[in-house]
């Protein structure tokens, strides 16, 4: 294998990816990127989460530790196909806020805090950087693989300047490819697809070395199968703590990692595409460690004993005479490496510019804010030198710690360092009550604890800690060792480093939130998060500020370019109805500009920079609670209008039934009226006809005395009607002489049963009393009452149709007031009637119509209302039911 | 603004999928865990049956997940949290 040929095709492999990357970004200036939106190339992006220390890593790890490898890639599994818990949040927090990175949104969520920014920007770096060496370690090694196999006159570049050719290759491709252009939303579809074309490759190589090393070398599975059985890497067993533990942490990880939060959340282009991921990267990653304990075995089994088992990839092809595979092996490392770094400092680069050099820059440079120089060469040139100072530090990483350590160590110390953030973030999602102080003094003690007792310790004994701290402890005090905290020296190093500084982490976090006040855009901006789904909080909004429009588009146009701004104030003045590009500076604009700005320079900056202009840096409790209270007032409002509709909704039943009552009513008025005619003009007709017959004369003396009779009654009947109307008139007035007095209700009953045998006195009825019950003084209007029982019994004579007829007269005395049921046993009122009964003039049937004009009941109700009492017809007791109620004493006044 | 108290056939069984999807990581969390009562004594070794196991459940994982994230409709998922 000829190291010129590996030098060539490698930088073949980078023009491919440079290409690529080009024709996407064209394709993206055009908007028309199609196929590259999709959720493939979403998935497959994430698999940068696979770096070097997988492609070469895994096996060398697998060759030490056995299965406990897999534990890396457990922890993303549980986190993606549980995406429905977190990752669905995180990624709508981040596509709703514009968040631009890790740090951005612990900032944006704790108030826009850029003191919070800082802190995660600077353990994103410190954390990462060891990975960043891990990478250039890796593909020093790999040149370093193929230069010792082959001295064929070309002398390699020794692995210092290799890793020096490497570092700088990488910052060129990131910096001409992530810092193109200030985006509004941070996103690099360029690179994402390139990254998306490296994750083939090296899934290509990997699968193809195991699938060599599986089908060529061993000679089928179950062959594969024994030779594990047989290894040496079966004497490994489970280490519960470092099993569990380590799921754990490759799980926080994938959370917290910027490179993965990056393309995660930050190049997320729909929503969507999470749901596909969710089970394709776990896929992706299964493929990625299946073959990872066949080439550990086969490499142990067949390589001389000694050699670095991070490079069996490579190595075993070697061996085996199959340069090919050796170099496609060789470019899937290449590709794990750089692509991960590629991400990685683009990522850690965005959160450098963002929450340190621009607010440095603003704050050196105060006079400059609202001048028209443009800020956007600012931010690009921040970035380009912040990849260039993240791949230097990388390179002085490499150097420092002489790139012996094993691969995997490395990659898990990066993994709690940024794993140190995790408290702050979930906490941030989900628990409103988390405050900035917080998430301060949660992710400083978690810091402080994983650099003392992971991150130092690394460089070996002597190195930053000396052998006395290792030894007695910090300022010689035994239970302050790197790798015994409070005693805890039994521990696996990496255990007690992940449970101290996680737990103490998270701690302090709670302990902190508990413990402080937030300030109003802490709160507004923890309820917008917290409550993402809702959809009822906005973030963070301006009250009505005094900004000049002029100064406002002059900041744009530093930030967003000259054109884009004036588009975007040209548009925001149009909505609002006016010429020109000046918008008023209203809340809805403000936070419109706001949110584009944060896409660029991160929320804390952004909100800084405008809160310069508009003249206050914060908003008020009060206009926070007039924030919140908006909302509730329309909630309270709508719930009016419910409870009024309702009401309006009862009203008009009411009205229906009222207006029903009166068309009916107006019938029987009507049906009345011809029958009061009818009523006046018999008797009349008969009276006259009759003396119209006396007056002539000549008639035998017995028929005058016939005669003379019916006129007689006729005009009785006549007098008993218009009687009854007089009395009820006089009893609707209420101007009705009350007669009262003590009486026996026994002996009322008597009369009116003794009377009410005039009615239809050829029918017998049987007549049931329970005369004790009956023995009762009232004090009230005799007569009246008397009238009202006569009313009901002779009704009940006139229209019980009952073959047997029977009459139950029930008497009952509760609180002061007594109660008389008359109860035949006949069909009873139909139930449609029953409302009507007590109305003046309303007979129900013609069938049985004995007589009176159809005004007993109503005179009876008018009698029982000026007694103080009251007459309802029961319904429900197998026949006509009348129940009269009235009091035992009747006062005068009442009357 | 109030929910409803209960839902119609399609909703219920939009809600039940969305349980299943917040339960799938608890089980494979306990799966994955299982290992850790492998080893009562010190002579366990490790054998091609346990690399096999693991590989099964995480096929399983992943296939449950397949099989649950497409009725999942983020679009859909704004009424939470229920």
């Amino acid at each position: 294998m000829q190291f010129n040929l590996l030098v060539a095709a490698c930088l073949a492999y980078v023009i491919i990816l440079f290409v690529v990357a080009f024709m996407v970004e064209r394709r993206a200036q055009h908007g028309r990127l199609g196929w590259l939106r999709s959720p493939l190339v979403y998935t497959l992006s994430l698999s940068i989460y696979c770096t070097a220390w997988t492609f070469y890593g895994a096996v060398g790890y697998a060759a030490r530790s056995g299965l406990e490898y897999l534990t890396i890639y457990f922890g993303p599994t549980l986190v993606f196909i549980g995406w429905w818990w977190i990752l669905r949040k995180l990624v709508r927090i981040g596509r709703q806020y514009r968040v631009t990175s890790i740090a951005d949104l612990i900032s944006s969520r704790y108030g826009k805090s850029n003191t919070l920014g800082v802190i995660v920007t600077l353990i994103a770096v410190i954390a990462t950087t060891p990975y960043i060496a891990l990478q250039l370690q890796s593909v020093v090694l790999a040149f370093g693989v193929f230069a010792t196999g082959t001295p064929d006159g070309v002398t390699p570049p020794d692995a210092a300047s290799t890793a020096i050719w490497v570092a700088a290759g990488l910052a060129v491709f990131t910096v001409l490819f992530g810092t193109r252009n200030l985006d509004a939303r941070e996103q690099h579809h360029g690179i994402v697809t390139a990254i998306a074309v490296e994750a083939v490759v090296k899934l290509v190589a990997l699968v193809a070395v195991g699938a060599f090393v599986v089908w060529g070398i061993a000679g089928g599975v179950g062959q594969v199968l024994a030779r594990i059985d047989a290894a040496q890497l079966s004497a490994w067993q489970v280490q519960p703590g470092r099993w569990a533990g380590l799921i754990a942490l490759s799980a926080m990880a994938v959370i917290t990692l910027p490179r993965m939060f990056q393309v995660m959340v930050v190049e997320n282009d729909d929503e969507g595409h999470l749901a596909r991921a969710s089970w394709a990267f776990p896929a992706y990653l299964m493929l990625m460690s299946l073959f990872i304990v066949p080439i550990a075995v086969i490499g142990l089994e067949r390589l001389p004993p000694g050699s670095n088992p991070d490079m069996f990839v490579l190595t075993l092809p070697l061996a085996e005479g199959q340069g090919g595979l050796a170099m496609l092996a060789f470019l899937g490392g290449f590709s794990s490496a750089t692509s991960m770094v590629i991400v990685e400092s683009i990522a850690l680069a965005t959160m450098i510019s963002n929450h340190i050099v621009i607010p440095l820059w603003l704050r050196l440079r105060p006079a400059a804010a609202g001048q028209g120089e443009d800020l956007r060469g600012v931010v690009l040139m921040a970035r380009r030198l912040a990849i260039g100072g993240v791949l230097a530090l990388g390179y002085g990483y490499y150097q420092v710690s002489g790139g012996s350590a094993a691969l995997a160590s490395i990659g898990l110390i990066a993994f709690l360092g940024v794993a140190q953030v995790l408290p702050a973030m979930i906490g941030g999602l989900f628990w409103r009550g988390a405050t900035r102080l917080g998430a301060i003094l949660g992710l400083g003690t978690g810091f402080a604890i994983w650099a003392f007792t992971s991150f130092l310790p690394s460089f070996g004994p002597g190195a930053v800690l000396s052998r006395a701290v290792f030894a007695e402890g910090l300022f010689g005090l035994h239970w302050l060792r790197p790798y015994g905290l409070f005693g805890t020296q039994a521990m696996d190093p990496m255990m007690h480093a992940l449970f101290w500084s996680l737990v103490l982490n998270a701690l302090a976090f709670c302990l902190g939130s508990l413990l402080s006040f937030p300030g109003p855009v802490e709160r507004l901006q923890g309820a917008a998060f917290v409550k993402v789904f809702d959809g009822a909080v906005g973030p963070q909004r301006w009250a009505r500020g005094q900004a000049e429009p002029e100064a406002l588009l002059t900041m744009a146009q530093r930030i967003l370019g000259e054109e884009v701004a004036l588009a975007l104030f040209q548009s925001a003045a149009r909505e609002q109805g006016k010429e020109g590009y000046l918008p008023d500076p209203t809340p809805a604009f403000l936070d419109a500009l706001e949110a584009r700005l944060s896409g660029s320079v991160g929320a804390a900056t952004a909100h800084a920079m405008i809160s310069q202009l508009v003249g206050r840096a914060t908003v008020t409790v009060e206009e926070l609670m007039a924030v919140a209270s908006e909302s509730a007032h329309i909630m309270e409002h709508s719930a009016q209008l419910e409870a009024r509709e309702a009401e309006l909704t009862r009203t008009a039943g009411a009205l229906r039934e009222a207006n029903e009552k009166l068309t009916q009513l107006s019938v029987q008025k009507d049906a009345f009226l011809s029958q009061i005619s009818h009523e006046l003009r018999t008797p009349m007709t008969s009276i006259r006809a009759f003396s119209e017959i006396l007056t002539e004369g000549d008639l035998p003396p017995d028929q005058v005395a016939k005669y003379g009779r019916i006129i007689h009654d006729e005009a009785k009947r006549l007098t008993r009607l218009l009687d009854d109307l007089l009395d009820l008139s006089v009893l609707e007035t209420g101007t009705v002489q009350l007669n009262l007095g003590l009486a026996s209700l026994q002996q009322m009953l008597d009369t009116a049963l003794t009377a009410a045998q005039q009615t239809r006195p050829e029918r017998t009825f049987i007549v049931q009393r329970d005369l004790p019950s009956e023995a009762i003084y009232l004090r009230t209007d005799a007569d009246r009452l008397t009238q009202v029982f006569i009313n009901l019994v002779s009704n009940a004579r006139k229209y019980c149709d009952a073959a047997r007829p029977e009459l139950r007269i029930g008497v009952r005395q509760r609180a002061g007031r007594v109660m008389v049921d008359v109860v035949d046993n006949g069909t009873g009122i139909p139930k449609g009637s029953q409302a009507l009964i007590f109305e003046k003039f309303a007979r129900l049937t013609d069938a049985n119509r004995a007589g009176g004009a159809g005004l007993g009941l109503a005179i009876c109700r008018e009698i029982m209302a000026n007694l103080g009492g009251s007459i309802v017809y029961l319904p429900g007791q197998g026949g006509a039911a009348f129940r009269v109620t009235l009091p035992l004493r009747l006062e005068k006044a009442a009357a | 603004m109030r929910r409803p108290l209960f839902l119609a056939r399609a909703p219920y069984r939009r809600r039940r999928l969305r349980d299943a999807a917040r339960l799938l990581p608890v089980l494979g969390m306990l799966l994955l865990l299982l290992p850790l009562l492998w080893t009562p004594g010190s002579e366990v070794r490790l054998g091609a049956g346990d690399v096999a196991y693991f590989f099964l459940v995480w096929f399983g994982l992943i296939a449950l997940a397949a099989a649950i994230a497409p009725g999942l409709s983020p679009g859909e998922g704004d009424e939470e949290e229920d």
